[in-house]
Parts: C-alpha cells; sequence; structure tokens
C-alpha cells in the first residue's frame, strides 16, 4: 500500500537561525496506521510535525529544503506540500491535514458553533447538512453521549479532555486525510488520557495518524511506528514492537530505556 | 550490552538486587544437584534427606525473584534491555525451580537405593553423565551471569551428548535388568535418576536460550542448533 506522506531529506531551518533545526529527515505515514514520534525537547519532533501541514507559514522566513509528499485524493500520485504557494491553497492544505494541539483550544462559542464554524468557512451552507456532520464528528470524537443535550452551551464549560476531544471532532468535521497530534494528552489527567487514545485507535480505520508524544509508554500503546528523533535528526525508525523491544541503535535503546546517554 | 547506567540510581539498584537474587539462586540449585549426585553415587541417606528439606529454599528464591521482576515492571515498566532482562530472569528461575525439583527427585532415588544396599557396577555410567549435566547447569549460570552467546551457544550442542548419555545408560540397564531381575528395582530408581538429569540438561539449554534473548533480542527456542548457529 502506499503511503498517504513521505518526509524526504527535510531540512527546515527558523527564521534568523543558522543552525537548522531538522536535518535530512526522513519519515514515511503509512495510510490508516498511527506513526508516534518520540524524543527529548529540542529534538525537533514538533518542528517536523509543524511542518508536515506548513503550519509553520503563518510566521514568514522559515526554510525548508527537501520534499514532504502528500497522496493526491486520486490514491495515484503524490504532491510536494512544499510547492504550495497560494494561501487558499495552504488552508485547503490544513484542512486535509489536521493538526490537534497540546493545548485544547475551544473557540469562545457554543459546542455546536465550534465544529459548524470551520463547516460553513469550507462553504457548507444547508443546515441539516451541517447538523448532520457536527453529529457524526462528534460520535467519532467519542464525545456524542456526554455533549448531546447541551451543544449550546459555551464549549470553554467543558471539562480538559472534552474540550480536547471536541478539537478533534472540530478537525476531523472537515475530513482530514492526516491528522497531526501535538502532544494531545499531555494537559490532561489519565482517564481523560485513555480516551483520547482509545479514539485514536478507533479514528485510525479511517484516517493516517501521526502523533508527537512525551510519554513513551502511550507511543507504544497507540503507535504501529515510531520515530526516535534526536539533536533534529531521525535518529532510528521502526515498527512500535522493533523500537521498544530491540531498538537497533544504542541511543535509541538508552532514551528508551531511561538511561544517561 | 548495555552499560550506561539509568538516570534513577534507584532502578540500577533494583536490577542489580534482582541479578544478584537469580545468581544466588542459581548457586543454591547447583549445589542441591551435586549434593544429590554425590548422595546418589555413595548412597548417603543424610545427605539426601538434606537436599529434600532444603528445596523449599529453592521455592522461596523463586516466589521472591517473581515479586522482585512483579515490582519492576509495575514501577519502571522496562523497554528493550530492561525488558527483555525482566523477561529472561522470569524464564530462568522457573527452569531453575524445577530443576531444584529434578534435584529432589534424584535426592529421594538415593534414599531408596541406600535403603536397598548399593549396586556399585550400576552407577559407572550415570557419574559421566551426571558430570556432564552439572558442567552444563554451572556454565548455563555463568553464561547468564556473564552475557556471554559463546559459552551459552556451547552448553546447548552439549546437550545431543548428554541425550547419548542417556540413551546408552537406558540400554545397559536393560541388559542388567534382563541379565538379574534381582536387580530391576535398582535399575529402575537409576533409570529416574537419569531421566531427572536428563531434563536438567533441557532445563539448562532453556537458560541458555534466555541468555541469547536477552543479548541479541532473538528468540532461538524450538530451533535446532545449525540453525540457531546461522542465527548469531
Amino acid at each position: 500500500m502506499k503511503n498517504m506522506m513521505e518526509v524526504q531529506a527535510l531540512t527546515f531551518t527558523y527564521n534568523g537561525a543558522t543552525e537548522p533545526s531538522l536535518k535530512r529527515i526522513n519519515l514515511p505515514i503509512e495510510k490508516n496506521k498511527v506513526t508516534a514520534l518520540i524524543g527529548p525537547s529540542g529534538c525537533g519532533k514538533s518542528t517536523l510535525l509543524r511542518g508536515m501541514n506548513r503550519i509553520h507559514d503563518l510566521y514568514p522566513g522559515h526554510r525548508y529544503d527537501g520534499t514532504i509528499n502528500l497522496l493526491n485524493s486520486d490514491g495515484e500520485a503524490y504532491t510536494d506540500i512544499l510547492t504550495i504557494k497560494k494561501e487558499a491553497e495552504l488552508i485547503r492544505l490544513r484542512q486535509r491535514v489536521g493538526m490537534i494541539f497540546q493545548k485544547p483550544t475551544p473557540f469562545p462559542m457554543t459546542i455546536f458553533e465550534n465544529i459548524a464554524y470551520g463547516l460553513k468557512l469550507s462553504g457548507v451552507k444547508k443546515r441539516t447538512q451541517i447538523e448532520e456532520v457536527v453529529e457524526q464528528s462528534l460520535r467519532d470524537a467519542a464525545l456524542w453521549g456526554e455533549v448531546k443535550d447541551r451543544l449550546s452551551l459555551d464549549a470553554r464549560s467543558l471539562s480538559g479532555g472534552q474540550q480536547q476531544r471536541l478539537c478533534i471532532a472540530r478537525a476531523i468535521a472537515l475530513k482530514p486525510e492526516v491528522i497531526l497530534f501535538d502532544e494531545p494528552t499531555s494537559a490532561l489527567d489519565p482517564i481523560s488520557t485513555l480516551a483520547i487514545e482509545e479514539m485514536i485507535s478507533v479514528l485510525r480505520e479511517q484516517y493516517s495518524i501521526c502523533i508527537v508524544t512525551h510519554n513513551m509508554q502511550q507511543a507504544a500503546r497507540i503507535s504501529d511506528f515510531t520515530g526516535f528523533m534526536y539533536l533534529g535528526e531521525m535518529v532510528e525508525f521502526d515498527k512500535t514492537e522493533t523500537i521498544f523491544m530491540k531498538p537497533s541503535v544504542k541511543q535509541t535503546e538508552d532514551y528508551i530505556s531511561g538511561r544517561f546517554g | 550490552m548495555i552499560k550506561g547506567q539509568h538516570i534513577s540510581h534507584k532502578f540500577d539498584e533494583e536490577v542489580e538486587a534482582l541479578t544478584s537474587s537469580v545468581l544466588s539462586m542459581g548457586g543454591l540449585v547447583c549445589q542441591q544437584l551435586n549434593s544429590a549426585v554425590t548422595a546418589l553415587l555413595t548412597c548417603d541417606k543424610a545427605m539426601a534427606e538434606a537436599v529434600i528439606e532444603d528445596d523449599v529454599k529453592v521455592n522461596t528464591f523463586d516466589v521472591k525473584i517473581d515479586e522482585q521482576c512483579n515490582r519492576i515492571i509495575v514501577m519502571r515498566q522496562p523497554t528493550a534491555t530492561d525488558l527483555r532482562l525482566v523477561m529472561a530472569i522470569i524464564k530462568t528461575t522457573n527452569d531453575l525451580e524445577r530443576i531444584g525439583d529434578e534435584a529432589k527427585r534424584i535426592a529421594r532415588q538415593a534414599i531408596d537405593i541406600s535403603a536397598r544396599g548399593p549396586i556399585p557396577e550400576l552407577f559407572d555410567s550415570i557419574e559421566q553423565l551426571a558430570e556432564r549435566v552439572k558442567d552444563m547447569l554451572n556454565r548455563s549460570l555463568d553464561a547468564f551471569a556473564r552475557k556471554n552467546i559463546e559459552e551459552a551457544v556451547s552448553v546447548i550442542s552439549l546437550d545431543t551428548k548428554v541425550d547419548k548419555d542417556y540413551e546408552n545408560l537406558t540400554r545397559q540397564q536393560i541388559t542388567y535388568m534382563m541379565e538379574d531381575p534381582r536387580k530391576i528395582p535398582a535399575s529402575i530408581d537409576l533409570l529416574w535418576s537419569a531421566r531427572a538429569l536428563e531434563r536438567i540438561g533441557d532445563r539448562s539449554c532453556n537458560i541458555c536460550e534466555y541468555v541469547i534473548y536477552l543479548v541479541k533480542g532473538k528468540d532461538v527456542r524450538h530451533i535446532d542448533l545449525e540453525e540457531l548457529e546461522d542465527h548469531l
């Protein structure tokens, strides 16, 4: 099966920096699989994730070298997303490659409107259609049961875990192909964390997922593939099982087993 | 092997304590086997009884090490080498405990034989088998302590010799039994002991397979020696 995304020899330098933050990174994102990125703080995993839907470009002056291929909707050819220049196309890219952040970011509006907002922006006008998608997205994000009777309440009245699932529902309402998670549970309690993990394992059937996490047990639990990054380089990428049971690089072994490097 | 220390000193101490428990248990089991074999060959009833009595010490180690492993799994969520070490230790102690049981079995036969009076000519063949198996057990523990795969492979390769010794011994005892039916009870006791020794040889090989798993991360159980050498 073709990979959904392929990062090839990506070097990324932040605006004003002399040294690149990512050095010739290669990373495949397999379709309908969960790929986890692990590594110590500052290793570049979030930088890589943010490159994958060009969200860095919200601020000017950063430099990309290399290729990030995204499989076209026809499932045949790839487009290098680094060649996208028009703002409208970048917005379309971020719909296809959605992102969930560490801290839940509900809009200051009702639960219903949080999800309907993006739909309306993308041109959906029919009320019944919007209602349908809102319900389905909330169901997919395992939140429908908890909020169906209070859709008109302010989204900020939800608990942290619920807010995060709302953000996920908001992202999947736009029918993305890839979902990027940037430490989605680091601000949540263990039960909400498990709820999100469970949801990710269900979402995998429909979406391709890439997740950055500091919680190695989380990577071990939910991902199919794991990449270990260090100082801007992809040190090792393999099946999650292999990374956690028999990594080939000593640096990976030291990191996952909590040893001095 | 990874030599670097864990960031948590306590984890290092726990791993060290666990490894040293296994080696102590191994030492005790070796001693049990040596005594059982000596008791058998010298018809020393008192020594055989001591072996039977001391089996409880082996069992205590078994339980204690399981607890240590459980604790590390739940507190540390070990990965990679640490995980393989815990897995290898759980399996090794299981085999050591069973080797202890086999030693106890030999001690029981020693008591039966001593009650009947020794028949020295029956003992020659079992002595060679016993020496070989004692050597295998010792060296398998040495391979574990040093994480030495060459030694582990060399112990595994001895198993065919043990099987051969066992086969020869069986054939010989059958001849004795046919020649002189009065020797049948003693020969049967001896065959039970030989069977126990042969099983100890197998279990020593198991321990060596865990050493290979621990060091190489490869599961080499249920493959023959040639395949094993290809793997490494």
